[in-house]
Formats: C-alpha cells, sequence, structure tokens
C-alpha cells in the first residue's frame, strides 16, 4: 500500500494567504510516500514546505510558478501504475476531458493528473484514471466560480487504487472515495 | 599583582581554617569530657581567627561560616549546661572573661541565645544587651558578620504575637526596633555584604506582628530614611531592591506613593530602572494572580503613579542610557497590559512617553535599546492578539520609527505573522491605512541602502508576507472593499521596480474577486446609485497592471491582462475584454522575446481566447488572426506546430451557441501537417536523418477529435491516410527511432479500436476509419 498526495494551484501568495489550517493539520510528514503537484504553488516557501511532508516530491510547471526548473510533463511508476503529470495550461481546451485523453495517450499512463481549472474532477476513461485535485487552497480561477480547497489522496495497492478527495466545505472537512481497478491491459504483439 | 593577592589571599584563608580546626577538635574533645572552662578557651582560640583583617568578605565568609557551623554545636553545649542545672546567668558573667572582644561577642551571643531560650530574663532586655554591645566592633566585616551572626541566632527568638516569647504588648515594637537597630548599626558598617544585610530586611518581613499599619508609618519610611541617607549606590539599590522582594506585594501597593518617593532622592548612579522593573514586575505578577485584587490597583492609582514616577527618573537621570529608560517603559507597558487591559489609552499613553524620550534620536543603532523596543512593541501584539487594536494605538508607529531599517523590517514582519496567525481580517481603508503606516518599511524604499547589499532571499520573503498579508483585508461591502483596494494600490505603486512583482498580482485577484462578486448583483439593482461597477474596477486593474507592465515584468502582466479579459467576458464587457487582450497582445509583441517564454504565453493566449464569447465576429476575427499568427511565428518548428494546431480550437468551441467553423479547423490542420512536414525535413538536413513522427501523431489525434465532434472536414479518409503515413515513416529507415512516439502511435491506434468496439454512433463513425489492426 502506498500513499500518494496528489494536489496543485495553491496559488501563494497569489491568490490565497496560507493552505487551510485544517489541510495543513491532516497533511503530517511520515505517512505521504509521494507527492506529485500539478504546479502553481508558487513559491519556494510552498515548495519546502510540501517537501517537509515528503522528500520524494515531483512537480511539473504551472503558468505563475518562480521556479523555471520545473519540467512541462513528468512521469512516474508507482507499484503497477504509471501515472503522468502536467499542469494543464498548455491543454487546449482547458479541462477537456477528450483532450487530456490525448495527453494521457501520449504519455502512456494509467493515471493522468492534471489541474488549472480548480475543479476537483475523476473520470474513468479508456481503462484509465483521469484526476484534476483541484486547488489546494481554494485559489480564485478564471474557469471555475466558488472553488471549495480541495486535494487527493491515492492509496495504491497492486492493480488498486483507491482515491480519496478531501474537500472543505463551509468550514468541514468532507471526504470522498472513489475506486479504480486497473484492468490488466493486454499488451497488442504484432 | 592581583593574581599574587588572590594567591596569598587563598594561602591567608587555609591558615585561617587550619587553625580554627585545629582549635575546634580540642573544643570537641573538651565538649565530650563535659570540661566547659576547656571548651571555652579552645572556642575563644577559634573564633580568634576571625579577627583576620586580610580576608575579603568574601573569603572571611568562608571562614565565619565554618565558625558558625562549630558554634552550633557550642550553642547545643550550652542548653544542655543549663539543662544540667548550670546557672545561665553564671554562663553569661563566664564568657565574659574571654580575652578578646571579637571572639568574646561571638561567645556572648551564643550564650545569650540560650538565654533567651531558658526565659530567665525577658528575650527584648537580653536582645537589647546584645546588640548594644555589638557596638564594640567597628571593623566592618568583622562587625557585619558579627551581627549578622546576631541576627542569625536572635532570628527565632524575637518577641512576636503568639511566640513563646512575646512579653507585654509593646514588645513587637521592640523585636521591630531590635531588628531596625541591627540593621542601622550593620548599614553603617555596610561595605559590600550585601547577603548579610539583607536579612535583617527578610526578618522584618517576617515578623507577623508587622502589619501594613505598622509598615507604612514605621517600618517603611525608617528604612527608607537609612537607605536615602547611607549615600552609597551599591547600598542603595541593593537596599531597595530588598525592600522590594520581601515585603508582601499589597504593602507595596498601598504604599506606593512612599516608594516612589524614594527613587528621585537616590543617589544619581543608581540602577533605578532595574529595581523599579522588578516592582512592576512584582506587582503585574501579584495582578495577575487574581482578579480580586483588581480593584485595589484601580483604588490607588497605581498606574498613575508610576507613570509619573517613572517620568520622574527619566527626567532626572539624563545620564541614563536610553535602553534603561525604554526597559522602564516596556516594564510600565507589561503592568498596564496585565492590570488594566481594556485601558488602552493606558498603553498609547506608555507608547506616547517612550517616543517623547526618543525624540531626536532618529534611529537607534544600540542593539539592546532595539531588542527593548521590539519588546515594547510586541506586548500589545502578543496581549490583543489582534492587530486592529494596536492600530488604534496612535504612537506605536512613532516608536517603530525609531527602529534601524532592519529591525523596523523585521517589526513589520512580527505584526504580518501576528495578523496571519489570528487570521484577522482588516476591514476598512482606514485601518489599512494605518497598518500600511506600520509596515511602510515593507511597502517602499526608506533609506538609501544599496540594492546589493540586501540579501535578495529575505527581500523575497519579506515581500512575499506582504502579498500574503493581502489576502487578510476584506469588507464585504462593495465600496469599502474598493476603498480598501485604492488604498493598497496607492502604497504599492510607490513600491519601485523590485516589488511590484510581487505585490501587484495579490492586489489583482483581490479586485477580481471583487468583481465577481458585484457580477452577480450587476443589473439587479436598477433607479439606486451604483458607485461600484466593475467598468471602475476594471479602469483601475487596467492601470495597476499597466505599472507592471513597465518595470518591465511583461510576462507577469500579460497573464494578469488575460486574467482580467476574461472576468471582462463574464461581466460581459466586450471593449473593456477586448483592450486587455490588445495589452497582452502588445506585450507578447514588444516585451515577450524568450522563446520559450513565448510558448507558453501564446497557449495562454490561445486558451483564453477560446473561453471568450462575448467577442463580435469583427473583433474575434482580428484577435484570432493575431493568435494564429504569432503561432506561426515561434522559433522552434515543433512548437509553432503545437500552437498552430491548438489555434484549430479557436474555430470550434463546443458549447451551445458555440462557434464550429469547420473549414477553419481544417486549415489549421493542414497547416500544423505542413510545419510538422518541414520540421523533418530541417531534420534531415542538419542531421541526415528525419525527426520523430510525434508531431504526426499529435496531430492524428487532433483529427480524430475534431471527427469525433462532428466536423464534417475532418473525413474518415483523412485520418486515414494520416495513419498510413505515420506508418510508412515509421518504415522508413530514415526515420530517427523514437520510442515514445511509438507508443503513443501504439496508444492512439488502441483507443481507434476501442472507440470501434464501443458500438452506437461513435463505433459506427469509428468503423469507416480502415487501419492495420494492431
Amino acid at each position: 500500500m502506498v500513499l500518494v498526495l496528489a494536489l496543485g494551484d495553491l496559488h501563494i501568495p497569489h491568490r490565497a494567504a496560507e493552505l487551510p489550517a485544517k489541510f495543513k493539520s491532516m497533511l503530517v510528514p511520515g505517512k505521504i510516500q509521494h507527492i506529485i503537484c500539478t504546479g502553481n504553488l508558487c513559491i519556494k516557501e510552498v515548495h519546502d514546505y510540501l517537501k517537509s511532508l515528503c522528500p520524494d516530491m515531483h512537480i511539473t510547471r504551472g503558468e505563475y510558478d518562480e521556479d523555471s526548473h520545473y519540467p512541462e510533463t513528468k512521469t512516474l511508476t508507482i507499484g503497477q501504475f504509471k501515472l503522468g503529470l502536467c499542469h494543464g495550461h498548455q491543454v487546449i481546451p482547458w479541462g477537456d476531458l477528450d483532450s487530456l485523453a490525448m495527453l494521457q495517450r501520449q504519455l502512456d499512463v494509467d493515471v493522468l493528473v492534471t489541474g488549472h481549472t480548480h475543479q476537483f474532477k475523476a473520470y474513468k476513461h479508456e481503462g484509465g484514471v483521469v484526476i484534476n485535485p483541484g486547488s489546494a487552497t481554494g485559489a480564485y480561477s478564471s474557469i471555475t466560480y466558488d472553488v471549495n480547497p480541495s486535494f487527493v489522496l491515492m492509496d495504491i495497492d497492486a492493480l488498486r487504487v483507491v482515491v480519496y478527495v478531501y474537500e472543505l466545505i463551509d468550514g468541514e472537512v468532507k471526504v470522498d472515495k472513489i475506486d479504480f481497478k486497473k484492468t490488466a491491459t493486454t499488451q497488442p504483439t504484432h | 599583582m592581583l593574581v599574587d593577592g588572590g594567591e596569598d589571599e587563598e594561602k591567608w584563608l587555609a591558615e585561617g581554617i587550619a587553625g580554627l580546626q585545629h582549635n575546634a577538635f580540642y573544643m570537641h574533645r573538651s565538649l565530650d569530657s563535659n570540661n566547659l572552662r576547656d571548651a571555652l578557651k579552645y572556642s575563644a582560640q577559634m573564633l580568634s581567627e576571625l579577627r583576620t583583617s586580610r580576608l575579603s568578605p568574601h573569603k572571611y565568609y568562608e571562614l565565619y561560616m565554618r565558625a558558625f557551623d562549630e558554634l552550633r554545636k557550642l550553642e547545643m553545649f550550652f542548653k544542655e549546661e543549663v539543662q544540667r542545672g548550670f546557672s545561665v546567668i553564671d554562663l553569661y558573667e563566664l564568657v565574659q572573661h574571654a580575652g578578646n572582644i571579637l571572639p568574646r561577642l561571638y561567645l556572648l551571643c551564643t550564650v545569650g541565645s540560650v538565654y533567651i531560650k531558658s526565659k530567665e530574663a525577658p528575650a527584648k532586655d537580653v536582645l537589647k544587651d546584645l546588640v548594644e554591645m555589638c557596638r564594640g566592633i567597628q571593623h566592618p566585616v568583622r562587625g557585619l558578620f558579627l551581627r549578622s551572626y546576631l541576627s542569625q541566632v536572635s532570628r527565632d527568638k524575637l518577641p512576636d504575637i503568639g511566640s513563646e516569647y512575646e512579653g507585654d504588648v509593646d514588645s513587637v515594637v521592640e523585636s521591630v526596633e531590635f531588628v531596625l537597630q541591627n540593621f542601622t548599626e550593620m548599614n553603617k558598617l555596610w561595605v559590600r555584604m550585601q547577603h548579610q544585610v539583607g536579612k535583617n530586611l527578610h526578618v522584618l518581613s517576617q515578623i507577623e506582628g508587622v502589619d501594613l499599619d505598622m509598615y507604612k508609618e514605621t517600618v517603611l519610611p525608617r528604612i527608607l530614611e537609612q537607605v536615602v541617607n547611607c549615600k552609597d549606590e551599591i547600598a542603595q539599590y541593593y537596599l531597595m531592591d530588598c525592600t522590594i522582594q520581601v515585603f508582601p506585594d499589597e504593602y507595596h501597593l498601598q504604599t506606593l506613593e512612599t516608594l516612589l518617593g524614594a527613587f528621585p532622592q537616590l543617589q544619581p548612579t543608581v540602577d533605578i530602572k532595574t529595581v523599579l522593573s522588578r516592582l512592576m514586575e512584582r506587582l503585574s505578577n501579584y495582578a495577575a494572580s487574581s482578579t480580586e485584587v483588581l480593584p485595589e490597583f484601580l483604588q490607588v492609582e497605581a498606574f498613575a503613579k508610576l507613570s509619573n514616577a517613572i517620568g520622574k527618573v527619566v527626567e532626572a537621570q539624563v545620564d541614563m542610557p536610553v535602553v534603561g529608560a525604554i526597559s522602564l517603559y516596556v516594564s510600565l507597558l507589561t503592568f498596564t497590559l496585565r492590570v488594566h487591559p481594556d485601558r488602552l489609552d493606558y498603553v498609547d499613553q506608555v507608547l506616547g512617553a517612550c517616543a517623547k524620550k526618543l525624540i531626536g534620536k532618529a534611529k537607534l543603532e544600540d542593539s539592546k535599546a532595539t531588542k527593548q523596543i521590539v519588546a515594547l512593541l510586541s506586548a500589545p501584539l502578543e496581549k490583543y492578539n489582534d492587530i486592529v487594536t494596536a492600530l488604534k494605538l496612535s504612537n506605536y508607529p512613532r516608536v517603530m520609527d525609531h527602529l534601524d531599517a532592519g529591525t523596523n523590517k523585521i517589526m513589520a514582519v512580527v505584526i504580518i505573522q501576528s495578523i496571519m496567525k489570528n487570521m484577522t481580517c482588516i476591514s476598512t481603508a482606514d485601518k489599512v491605512e494605518a497598518l500600511f503606516e506600520l509596515i511602510k518599511g515593507l511597502i517602499k524604499d526608506m533609506d538609501e541602502t544599496p540594492v546589493d547589499e540586501l540579501d535578495e532571499e529575505d527581500f523575497k520573503e519579506e515581500q512575499n508576507s506582504v502579498a500574503r498579508l493581502i489576502h487578510m483585508l476584506h469588507n464585504d461591502d462593495p465600496e469599502e472593499m474598493l476603498k480598501i483596494i485604492g488604498t493598497v494600490r496607492k502604497h504599492f505603486l510607490l513600491g519601485g521596480p523590485r516589488r511590484l512583482p510581487f505585490t501587484v498580482p495579490p492586489l489583482v485577484f483581490s479586485a477580481l474577486k471583487l468583481v465577481r462578486r458585484l457580477q452577480g448583483q450587476d443589473g439587479d439593482v436598477t433607479g439606486e446609485e451604483v458607485s461600484v461597477t466593475p467598468k471602475k474596477i476594471f479602469q483601475i486593474l487596467h492601470q495597476t497592471i499597466e505599472a507592471l507592465s513597465i518595470i518591465p515584468s511583461p510576462e507577469l502582466a500579460l497573464r494578469l491582462y488575460l486574467q482580467c479579459a476574461e472576468a471582462a467576458n463574464d461581466c460581459d464587457l466586450e471593449p473593456v475584454a477586448y483592450e486587455f487582450f490588445t495589452q497582452a497582445f502588445i506585450l507578447y509583441e514588444e516585451e515577450v522575446a524568450d522563446s520559450k517564454a513565448q510558448v507558453t504565453a501564446i497557449h495562454l493566449i490561445i486558451g483564453t481566447l477560446h473561453r471568450m464569447n462575448i467577442f463580435g465576429v469583427e473583433n474575434r476575427d482580428t484577435l484570432t488572426h493575431k493568435a494564429t499568427g504569432y503561432s506561426a511565428k515561434l522559433l522552434k518548428k515543433p512548437d509553432q506546430c503545437r500552437a498552430v494546431y491548438a489555434c484549430a480550437h479557436l474555430f470550434w468551441v463546443d458549447d451551445q451557441d458555440g462557434i464550429k467553423d469547420g473549414e477553419r479547423v481544417l486549415l489549421c490542420l493542414k497547416r500544423a501537417l505542413r510545419i510538422a512536414n518541414a520540421a523533418q525535413q530541417m531534420a534531415n538536413v542538419t542531421r541526415g536523418s528525419s525527426g520523430s513522427v510525434a508531431l504526426f501523431v499529435e496531430i492524428l489525434n487532433k483529427y480524430l477529435y475534431f471527427f469525433e465532434k462532428g466536423n464534417l472536414q475532418i473525413t474518415s479518409a483523412a485520418i486515414q491516410g494520416l495513419v498510413e503515413l505515420i506508418m510508412n515513416e515509421l518504415q522508413s529507415d530514415n526515420t530517427t527511432s523514437d520510442p515514445s512516439a511509438d507508443t503513443f502511435l501504439a496508444s492512439t491506434l488502441r483507443y481507434i479500436q476501442f472507440q470501434k468496439q464501443k458500438g452506437g454512433a461513435m463505433g459506427e463513425k469509428y468503423e469507416q476509419i480502415k487501419v492495420a489492426k494492431v
């Protein structure tokens, strides 16, 4: 069992002062094995904070990130799952599932995590999963109105991934659970 | 030489101890054999060691303590002798035969203690006799220790109310008289024997009969008289401190005026601030101990008295270092916050007094004084946990002004952190103004510190904390919120080119949030005069971002313009949205030079433009034309290709009244193909092999996308052709192998297969595409 924290679009300090206190108290060092962050942190202090939660961190670049060394896309393998990461402002139309599916094919991943729209989403798509963890600070977005702060925890175990969505609604943390099973893909042979 | 002196002293002390131990040994033997005469002889010889004048008080003390222990044994022996029937009066007579006065007096005090215990004479008579006789020693060190001994042995025998030695009604007065007399005598002998003298005060404070009235009428005035008259700075300091420490809190409170009245009479060099600080500390703790005592403080007007006394001390002691004065105000402020937390005017008064003291001092350079100022300024923040309260203190910024630039900034950061920690909402423009006055060290350049001397990391951190702060400035009333934004903007625009990239974005988003709030209300209000409109806010936004664009910080400005354009779109303000787009384009053309930055910028432009739905045909055409033009002019062919196929989406918007111009979609995709071809040819020329087919696979996916969306210009034949082209390229030996392109193609073909198998309308559509099964 591996716990992966997926989050992004914090937009600190442009659009939010801080991660919600309730989230901060939930996210403690030592529990999470990997962090995947879609980007727009935007500053080093936030980077350092996340790193303090878990040193194994993967970040892609959002359009407001001060660190220009983050890559545009990134892939990694956790257990049996291949994960892809991208902020999403490069994928037009923004937040469009079919366009994200194309990126998923391009990166050849089981789970694609993107951000940019500040809206939590999780789809099963062609046997894979496309996840948007939303904005961890509930930052203002031109795309989504009334953004609730949210992040995602993925519990990856063999061929199964359980996605827990934590959303802060009116000061209360609500948790939702979505279960995905990887259908053992039959790799085509010529 | 000093070192030798020290060594000599050690030697003398060792000699003294050896002599003392030698005689003590024989004294013990005499005691064991009940030989009183020998015991007296050896004890007198032993005590003779105390006649030395060569030891410093510190070393003398060591010797004295050894003698003291021996005398306890002797006292026990005397007690037993008396119990065995030996007359204590005879004993009292007998010890007076000792040859030397000092041993004689020690022995007398020892027997005197037994005498009192035996109750054969009134305690007060014996004590009076002893205290008189001790006058025989005038050498300061010897005299002090002798009196200390007297004070020590008589401590538990003073006639007090309820004590077994209680005599007549006057006995308490007598006891006090005895101690005071001993104290007075010791004071005359005062050298630097602080611990010894203080014992008297301590004993005095423990006499229960000394009630408040007696303390007020007799004890305190006499102590103070002694203290003032002794005119020795160290003695005065020590005695004042002792007095404050040993007597009960409520006594101090009730005699505050008398006590404080003594301070200006002390020697000018006395460390009054420490003593006064300790007094205030004591009183603060007393106040904190129970709410029941608070009325006492009000009744005696403690604050006014302390404040007044401090004022006088600061005025009188012109040479007092500024740090001393400030630390006095810190103590007074601590006192005030404890005793009168509701009296903000008192707090301000303390700050005002401190500011007054600092007039003409410009910036403080003494790090200790700076520390005290920080303590002074931090105290109200910690107490109230609410910066809004501190903002009401008119003298707060006046004091803060005296901090050096560096500390001023640190204090400003502390203020911001306090706001963030307590999630304090600053809700009016006036308060924001006051707050910005406090943190102005962060908002603009305060002095001529050269830029390169500032630590870049520190500067970033400071500015980021300012940026965070903006989210705490909020009012639900749009009018007040707009005022807040105006105030912040006014200050931020003075921040200079290094600060604007940090401060403008949060301001812009704060304003955009206000726009969004108004969006819903707009139109609902008819007839009513609406002073805050999105239009007005957009004007402010325009000017604010402009300041950023001329720094220049074009990439950030471009992003913010696009955000505004989208917000204007949502407010149905076409001309405003168009203007923001124009600004973004101008920046793109003129300022964004880095090719990588251009790629990101063009994607943001396309992505935003795709979402715009208020533009009329003409405006839209102009903007899409520009966007496609820029896309095709990117430096690298693959970037060109990707931007151009992204532009295809500008002609196909998937909402109800969306634009569906299939032909121009196809044109974009064809153009992308041509660029992909050109990219391959170029690779052929430069590297001798054609580049990757990845771009073609990407375009193929776009073909599939629009095919699925029902764009009739995208035919199954075209898709089929494209797939074949890619296959051929892959099979050609000329192509650079690219595993990621291979997998991309494989997953795309798998997708086609997947869609075919899905059945339904989509499955049928896909059936037309004939591709080799993978």
